[in-house]
């Protein structure tokens, strides 16, 4: 140890030799973006019961309030239908309407929706026919619409699996000059999954026009979000990405139609990637096949019932005189027809053709293909025989 | 065409050609890359993407020169991430585009497993045939070249077992060129396997009048015999010809049946061999036990029972997680190991 020191103490560089390597510091590191702007506000963004209000269009207001009764009926009606039989499974969205609803009014025609099993009604608002919307759920077919003619991805069942496909969907529009983008729609739950993460990561890195819509609606079947994330919020994600990240109030139809449109607008023209989180809560179970009263308590339901996403609309709409007693008959009679025309066409058996099942494995039917629907076939004369 | 000899056909074109100008030898890896080349020249919706695939030209130099003849735009080095890079290609499919991904290697492939199974084999399925995926996921696979643990997996079985997939290996360098333009220009989802260890194998094969590009899902007789047929494919194709060869000496003449296309799989061509010569042996390196060998074995034992005069038997890897590479000659199937298997069936009973 002594020698050492007195080497490094005694160090002489003959005369003309080549100077000792002197390393110098590395620059000080800076970050790449500055965090601040991308950062979610503290509060989730509010307008309806704020003086924000006031600046809202009146009739997106009438808008969102006869979407979201439609909406509100649409669920009321296919949870029936499940306990008929007619649907295998049906996902509620009631308590989350305004943000189905505002997803499918915050886009352009051209533009595309990326939605997870959950997100029947965003289709459904978005001009899907309701009942090729249900195919998934009802079991007659995965997807009963085609995806290019509608410009809705087919409903995701794996979690998160959908987000890297608007990626791709979006930065392929771009490519080609087209100023489409696409909105990818996720849970709370999902956020977890690696896809969550590759996709938001890729979207950045490629400033793909996409919008990242979470319903953070409490619980991920029964998992509550303590349980799911130890992050201060879901939008705080966003900074770790290098894109912002929006917190809005999930049940306030106007606010979240604000942020949305918004995140689209600034994905269109350029600006990149947003994830918006949306404060909302399920009031149903995970399905008709989850008991959620295992893991919450029947006042914490009551509490959302009174921040309902269409009370709050409607108090709003009734104060502004722009809602009366007529206007509410009438958004309920609309509803009420598109759920009679939904539970009619749902109760009529739908006709299937087993010989389907090797129609669309591969553009052309392999030989393997052909021989084992020629067994089918034969099986099914034998049937019609018998 | 399914008895055609790809081999000495091509050495005739390239006789041929030599009037004109002579070929010159290439390789695997860069008969791959002019198949991408060409296919991005001629179709602006081809895009090849992947770790490293751009600057750097791969690490296998696979996608060399790509990047900067068509743009980064159309040869992408993305972020290090397999579920990603194959999420964003469905994405890119349902707007039009054809994405050629990239997964650097065998084990490597496996995180983006869920988008390929979930999504990409199933998409033109959900959607009842509106929305194909013309997607050819490139998977460098398979041992012998002294990888690491990781970088020698024989994944076919997996990527077999799941319908909507096409899955493809070339054992020749026209072969690599011909199956990797079919496999772009299907509308449907191709695995392509590329056998590490054949990259840098040689043909005097010509870029400028390469062979007519067939459609994927035909075998090819590599070689003619009648004493028993060798049904194989990549990698373990040299090694099946190379037995063959040795075999010779033994007074045995072999058949090797090089597969190319895994599914959809030419049960004909395979049958039509086993047929002629009533034995057969399935060599891959991949792992035995409920490997590729296994639905090979049962198909042909199915169709064939009649015509055979022994058991179809297995050559396989052993049924180990793959060997650290020091080991690994022991693990891959050689000549020896093929031929010891030929003379289990029963060759005397023959003669």
């Amino acid at each position: 140890m002594d020698s050492l020191q007195q080497r490094s103490s005694t160090v002489q560089e003959p005369p003309g030799a080549v100077p000792a390597y002197r390393p110098t510091p590395p620059p000080a590191w800076q970050p790449r973006t500055d965090p601040g702007p991308l950062l979610p506000d503290a509060e989730p963004l509010r307008v309806l019961g704020t003086d924000a209000v006031a600046d809202a269009d009146p009739a997106l207001l009438l808008r969102l309030y006869a979407e979201l009764i439609r909406g509100r009926r649409y669920n009321t009606q296919a949870t029936a239908l499940t306990k008929q039989g007619r649907l295998a499974v049906y996902p509620s969205t009631t308590g989350q309407e305004a943000c189905e609803v505002a997803a499918a009014l915050a886009l352009e025609e051209r533009d595309w929706l990326f939605p997870s099993y959950r997100d029947t009604l965003a289709a459904v608002a978005r001009g899907l026919d309701p009942v090729q919307a249900l195919t998934l759920l009802r079991g007659d077919w995965h997807t009963g619409y085609d995806p290019r003619e509608h410009r809705i991805a087919p409903l995701c069942t794996p979690l998160a699996t959908q987000l890297p496909h608007a990626v791709g969907l979006a930065h392929a529009a771009r490519l080609k000059g087209d100023d489409v983008v696409a909105l990818a729609m996720v849970g709370d739950g999902g956020t977890s999954e690696g896809d969550f993460h590759e996709a938001l990561n890729f979207a950045a890195v490629w400033q793909a026009p996409v919008v990242f819509f979470v319903q953070n609606n409490g619980f991920a079947i029964s998992v509550p979000l303590a349980k799911q994330t130890a992050a201060p919020s879901l939008a705080h994600k966003a900074v770790g990405y290098g894109m912002p990240g929006r917190l809005v109030d999930g049940n306030d139809a106007v606010a979240v139609h604000q942020v949305l449109t918004e995140a689209v607008a600034r994905a269109r023209r350029g600006g990149g990637p947003t994830l918006v989180e949306a404060i909302t809560y399920r009031i149903d179970a995970h399905t008709n096949a989850d008991d959620a009263t295992r893991y919450r308590a029947a006042g914490e339901v009551e509490t959302w019932r009174a921040h309902d996403p269409i009370l709050i609309l409607e108090r709003e709409l009734t104060e502004r005189g722009l809602l009366d007693e007529d206007g509410r008959r009438a958004a309920a009679e609309a509803a009420e027809t598109m759920a009679a025309e939904l539970r009619e066409r749902m109760n009529a058996d739908p006709v299937l053709d087993p010989m389907e099942l090797f129609s669309h494995v591969y553009a052309e039917q392999t030989t393997q293909l052909r021989e084992q629907a020629a067994q089918l076939r034969a099986e099914l004369e034998a049937e019609g025989e018998a | 065409m399914t008895t055609a000899t790809t081999g000495p056909t091509a050495a005739k074109a390239a006789k041929a050609a030599g009037a004109a100008g002579k070929p010159k030898p290439a390789t695997m890896a860069q008969a791959l890359q002019r198949a991408m080349r060409d296919a991005m020249a001629e179709d602006p919706t081809v895009h090849v993407m992947g770790e490293d695939v751009g600057t750097l030209g791969g690490v296998f130099r696979v996608t060399d020169g790509l990047a900067k003849e068509f743009g980064e735009d159309r040869c992408t080095d993305t972020p290090l991430a397999e579920a990603g890079i194959l999420g964003a290609a469905v994405g890119m499919a349902m707007y039009g585009l054809r994405p050629v991904v990239e997964m650097q290697f065998d084990a490597f492939a496996y995180p983006a497993f869920e988008q390929l199974i979930s999504h990409v084999a199933k998409m033109r399925n959900r959607t009842r045939g509106a929305m194909p995926m013309p997607i050819v996921i490139r998977v460098p696979y398979g041992g012998g070249i002294g990888g690491v643990e990781h970088h020698s997996d024989s994944s076919e079985a997996y990527y077999m077992a799941t319908p909507g997939l096409h899955v493809v290996t070339p054992a020749t360098v026209e072969d690599a060129y011909g199956l990797l333009r079919a496999a772009i220009a299907s509308d449907d989802p191709v695995v392509f396997l590329e056998p590490k260890r054949l990259y840098w194998s040689k043909s005097d094969w010509s870029p400028e009048a390469p062979a007519p590009v067939e459609p994927i899902g035909k075998a090819v007789v590599r070689r003619r015999g009648t004493g028993a047929t060798l049904i194989t494919y990549g990698p373990s194709v040299p090694v099946c010809l190379e037995a063959a060869e040795a075999a010779q000496a033994e007074g045995w003449d072999l058949e090797v049946v090089d597969l190319r296309s895994l599914v959809p799989f030419d049960d004909e061509t395979v049958c039509a061999s086993v047929r002629r010569t009533g034995r057969a042996v399935v060599v891959h390196e991949s792992t035995g036990f409920a490997g590729p060998g296994a639905e090979i074995a049962a198909r042909v034992m199915e169709r064939c029972f009649h015509h055979l005069e022994a058991p179809v038997l297995r050559v396989a890897g052993f049924d180990i997680p793959y060997p650290p590479p020091m080991l690994e000659r022991h693990h891959l199937p050689g000549v020896d190991r093929v031929l010891d298997a030929v003379a289990r069936l029963q060759w005397e009973a023959q003669s």
